[in-house]
Formats: structure tokens, sequence, C-alpha cells
């Protein structure tokens, strides 16, 4: 064990990486699913044991090869990148269960090894964006993650799934350049491309550079929020979530946008508001005022959805609104509750992503005019759904609540009414477009396509019931969200210029 | 005039800029699959000239440690470009593939025409 414990770092990434090739090798779907489960078992303790480290005694600082920072790679773990690790692992862990029948049921045998292996390569580059403290190495795991993410996508049933995961390769590979181009950037000015030696340079070099870095900054910001879904960044977005395989759709909304979300707080609040006062710019404003947007427009364009994957779809660029809602106040309150509805919206959007694959699983369709009076007929199925439904509007009891509570009184602390009220608004955009479901699911007789369905079986339904009640318990319990989320938040606002 | 002078001093940048937004209005404006691709290319082959170009040092030599050579140029940003380089090959490898098989799908690769289809089934 003592071996093993100063390594974990750099065993965050390799594990998933070689189980990667493992599941690929295997060729045959069972054992390419043992492997992964495996891995996926292992991530949340390597990731829980490095929180617990962190939170004990401070940063991780791992030098891989032994090359010093900022020469070699580091890779530095503080209490917003452990606590991002641990809920992109824990979620990998959780709907692990979920994926076997799923995926049965969804992809050809001869794409199932496959469609494990691109997973595993996806988890290796979140961890890897999280974990580094590299600004290229981040752009690297970026692209493996990415392009993984295209191949899951392009495994949908449909064939617009190939459209979609075309779309998004163009989308996403147009972030990922601006974002590499930023750090070209950065990279002439200081010199360096470790994070807290860009930010520790940056400052001396405003004086003479001030039009490169604020180009840097431009750069690095659009290039990201390509890669978060923004509004209006978020074209890719809904199709590719409608269309994916509904397993990877779930790992996706819970993950992928998060962690970029993560690497935009690393950037703004670690590199650039060290070295200079990003207050004086307009970039603060322009996040809240495309936030504002997204709650809206978004979840006014999921209350017209016919089809339940896109509605929740929509309803994540509106989520993904409320983060950076947060991230934009640039206070403890409102930041704090960015980061900690990254967590509570990525195990919400995973219970109801996972309830629209059990549906799929039962009754081959996800067409809301086809779903009537289908909570009748799986009633633990639709009572998750319910739960994290009641989630994403912000119902007090539940977790949402917590995310609104912590923005509101952001929003407070800047004086700016107007926005407390509209955050109450969109929550009521969010009840219609969910109140919608539940009253089809629950009041209407049940229609003829589904008569035959039930409950999925356990392995099924165990992972839903958890994240339902994960929603619930973190909304009561705050502990392990909120009280971290606050550390990191105060922990990036101190190191504020 | 003074514009001008250094945009002439800066001509590597002024040519970065170029091809960038030549590969951006491709992969904006082209309804075809294959050149979208091709735009995005040229898009991301701008990035390693920014990269690039600031990496030699005008004098200097190779980066071999030599008493007599005191000017080296920076090896660096070829290192992290052929990188760059191994993630472009492989966003175009696999976003042709999709064109295959898009092709295979729809019997078409022009955008518009695939977005007709879909809108008839």
């Amino acid at each position: 064990m003592s071996a093993v414990w100063p390594h974990l770092p750099i065993l965050q990434v390799i594990i998933p990486l070689f189980g990667a090739l493992l599941a690929g090798f295997a060729r045959r779907s069972g054992a390419a699913f043992a492997i992964t489960l495996v891995v996926s078992w292992l991530m949340p303790l390597c990731a829980g044991a490095m929180l617990w480290q962190v939170l004990a005694s401070g940063p991780i600082s791992y030098h891989l090869g032994s090359w010093p920072p900022p020469w070699g790679i580091e890779y530095r773990v503080d209490v917003l990148n452990a606590f991002v690790l641990m809920l992109v692992s824990t979620i990998g862990a959780v709907i692990m269960p979920f994926a076997r029948r799923s995926v049965a049921f969804e992809i050809e045998e001869g794409q199932r090894a496959w469609f494990y292996c691109m997973y595993l390569l996806c988890l290796t580059g979140l961890l890897g964006v999280t974990i580094t403290g590299d600004a290229f190495n981040a752009f690297v795991f970026l692209e493996i993650s990415s392009l993984s993410t295209y191949v899951l996508i392009a495994l949908g049933r449909d064939r617009r799934a190939l459209l979609a995961a075309f779309q998004y390769l163009i989308m996403g590979t147009i972030g990922a350049t601006l974002y590499v181009a930023g750090v070209g950037l950065l990279y002439l000015v200081t010199g360096s491309l470790n994070m807290v030696d860009i930010a520790a340079r940056l400052g001396p070099a405003w004086a003479d550079n001030s039009r490169a870095i604020i180009a840097a900054l431009a750069f690095v910001t659009v290039g990201v929020s390509l890669k978060l879904a923004l509004f209006p960044l978020h074209a890719w977005l809904p199709n590719a979530y409608a269309y994916a395989p509904s397993w990877a759709t779930a790992f996706l909304s819970a993950t992928a946008t998060k962690v970029a979300i993560y690497l935009l707080v690393r950037f703004l609040f670690s590199i650039f508001g060290v070295a200079i006062d990003f207050r004086a710019l307009p970039v603060a404003a322009i996040v809240v005022a495309l936030s504002l947007a997204a709650m809206f427009v978004a979840s006014l364009i999921a209350v017209f959805q016919s089809n339940l994957s896109r509605m929740l779809a929509y309803s994540s660029v509106a989520q993904i609104g409320y983060i950076t809602l947060g991230i934009g106040f640039v206070n403890l309150a409102g930041l704090t509750g960015g980061l900690v509805h990254i967590v509570n919206h990525a195990l919400m959007k995973a219970a109801l992503f996972l309830a629209v694959g059990a549906i799929f699983f039962r009754v081959r369709t996800v067409r809301l005019s086809e779903l009537a009076g289908i909570g009748r007929k799986m009633p633990i199925t639709m009572a998750a759904f319910t739960v994290a439904g009641f989630g994403l509007v912000g119902t007090p009891g539940t977790s949402g609540f917590i995310s609104k509570w912590y923005l509101a009184l952001g929003a407070l602390e800047k004086g700016w009414w107007v926005v407390v009220f509209l955050i109450v608004a969109s929550s009521l955009i969010a009840l219609v477009y969910v109140g919608r479901v539940l009253e089809l699911a629950w009041l209407r007789e049940p229609s003829d396509a589904i008569k035959d369905a039930n409950d999925p079986p356990l392995s099924m339904l165990l992972p839903l019931v958890l994240l339902a009640a994960a929603t619930i318990y973190f909304g009561l319990d705050t502990e392990w969200t909120a009280g971290i989320a606050s550390m990191a938040a105060k922990d990036l606002l101190g190191g504020l210029r | 005039m003074e514009t001008l002078a250094t945009a002439l001093g800066h001509y590597n940048y002024v040519i970065t800029i170029f091809l960038m937004m030549i590969g951006l209005y491709i992969v904006v404006v082209r309804g075809n699959m294959v050149k979208k691709l091709v735009g995005l290319s040229i898009f991301q082959t701008s990035v390693y000239l920014l990269y690039i170009a600031p990496g030699k040092i005008i004098g200097g030599t190779a980066p071999i440690i030599d008493p007599a050579f005191k000017v080296y140029s920076n090896p660096l940003p070829h290192v992290l470009i052929l990188t760059a380089i191994v993630v472009g090959v492989a966003t175009l490898a696999l976003g042709l593939a999709l064109v295959v098989r898009i092709n295979e799908a729809y019997g078409t690769i022009e955008e518009d025409e695939i977005f007709e289809r879909d809108r008839e089934t």
C-alpha cells in the first residue's frame, strides 16, 4: 500500500488508459465489461484517497518521471480538482452496472468491446484534464476525451447519431484549437506551460504584453466555452445527447461538460486571476449575461420538445448556465453555488438520462407522445425520474435547491436583485417542462404502445435509485458537496489579485 | 504606414491569422463535409505555425550544447507541435471515417441534402 500511495495521481490516469487497451483487445463484450467494471470501481478509491489526503495535508504535487516542474509535467491535485476527480470517477462507478444490459440492447455484439474501450479512453481524458497542472497536457487529454466521445456518439442507434458526432467533431475541434492557440500565446509571453508557473510569470509580463495576454484570455475562454456548451456555443449538444447510446448520454451529460467547466475555472481563477485583475475586464459580465440567456432560452426550447432526450439535453444547456452564472459572480457564495451545482447537476442529470435509457430499454421509444401513463407501468423508474426532475426545478429538500440558494446569495451579495428574480423565474420554466413529463407519466391512462412495459432489471434499477437518492441526500446534508465546494471557492478567491 | 511596417515585421503572424481565418471560413461556409474537414485542418495548421515560428532564434543553432555556440533555437515548440499534429491527424482520420459512414447511411455528404433526407423520414 505504501508503495502505491505516492503514485496515486498517475494511477488515476494510467489505470483507465491500460484498461481501455485491455477492453479493446478482449473483443468479447462480457470480458470487456468485466475489465471496465473493475477499472470504474477502482477510480473512486483512487480519487477518494487523494481527496482525503488533500483535505488533511494540502495540495499534492506529482512530478512525472521525476522531472521537477516547470520543466517536467506536474500533476497537481488541490481541493478543486480532487472534488471534480471524485465526481467524475464516482459517476462512472455508479452508473457502470447499468451499462451491460443497456449496451447489449442498443449496440451490436461486434461493437460492444469497442464501446467499453472508448468509454475508458474518454474517462482517461476527463480525469487527465482534471488532474494535470500543465496547460498543454490538458489539451492532449481534452482531445483524448473528445475523440473518444465522438466515437461513443456515433455508435448511437440512429443514423442521425453519425451526423451529430460529425457536427460535434467540427465544433469540438474548433474549441480545442482555439484553446491551444490561447495556450500558445501564454507560452510566448511567459515561456512556460506549467499552470502555477504561468500564473507567477504572467503578472510581471502584463506591463509589456497586455494585448497578447488579453488575446490569450479570449482564446482560452471561447475555446473552453465551446467544449462546455456555454450558450450560444451549445449547438452541438442537443443532437449529440439525443442520438448517442442512452448510457453514453448519461455518462457524458454528467461528466464531459463538467470537466470543461473545471478547466475554465482553473484558467480564470488560478492563472489569469492570479496575475491580472480580470474584474477590470468584461469577462465576468459577459459570462453572467450568456448564462442568464442560457437559463431562459434553453429552458424555453426544452418546453417545446417532443423527444424526452432532447428535452433533457436542452435542460442541460440551461443548467450549465446556472453553473457559469455562479462563476461569473466572482464572489464566495456565487462560486460555491456554481461548483456545488457541478456535482448536483451531474447526479440529477445522470439519474434522468438513466431513466430515459431504462424507458428506451423497455418500450423502444422516448417520444413523449407515446409515453402516456408510463409511470403506472414503470413506477420505480419514473419515481426516480420525478425526484431528479424536482432537483432540476430546485425544490427545497433536493440538491438543486442548495445550488440555487447559494447562487441567490451570491447575487444578493452583488446587490443584483433582478438576477435573484431571474433565477426563480427560470426555475418556474423548468417546472413547466418537468411538470409536463410528470403529468403525462402519472396522470394519463397507459397507451397501447407501452402496455407490456415494466421496471427494468435490478442492475439497471439500482444505479438509477442510488442517484435519485443522492439528489435528496445532498439536499439535506451538504457537508460533502457545498462544504468542499466552498473550501475550493475560498482557495480560488484567496489567490485572486 | 507604421501599421504596415509592424505587419511586415511580424509577417509570420500575419500568415498565421490569414490561414486561421481561411480555415474557419471554409468550415462555416462549405456544405460538403470533406471540404469542411479540409478547412478544419487548415485552421489547426495555422496554430502549428503560431507555435513553431517564434521557436526559431535568428542566428541560433540546433540546441546541442557546444562551447562554440552561445545562441540556440528553442526545441520545445517543435515537440509540442509534433503532439498537436498527431492529435490533428487523429481528428482528421476520425472525421473522414464518419464521413464514409454518413455517405453509406445517407448516400450523400452535402449537409443540406442530408437535412432534407432527415426531414422526409
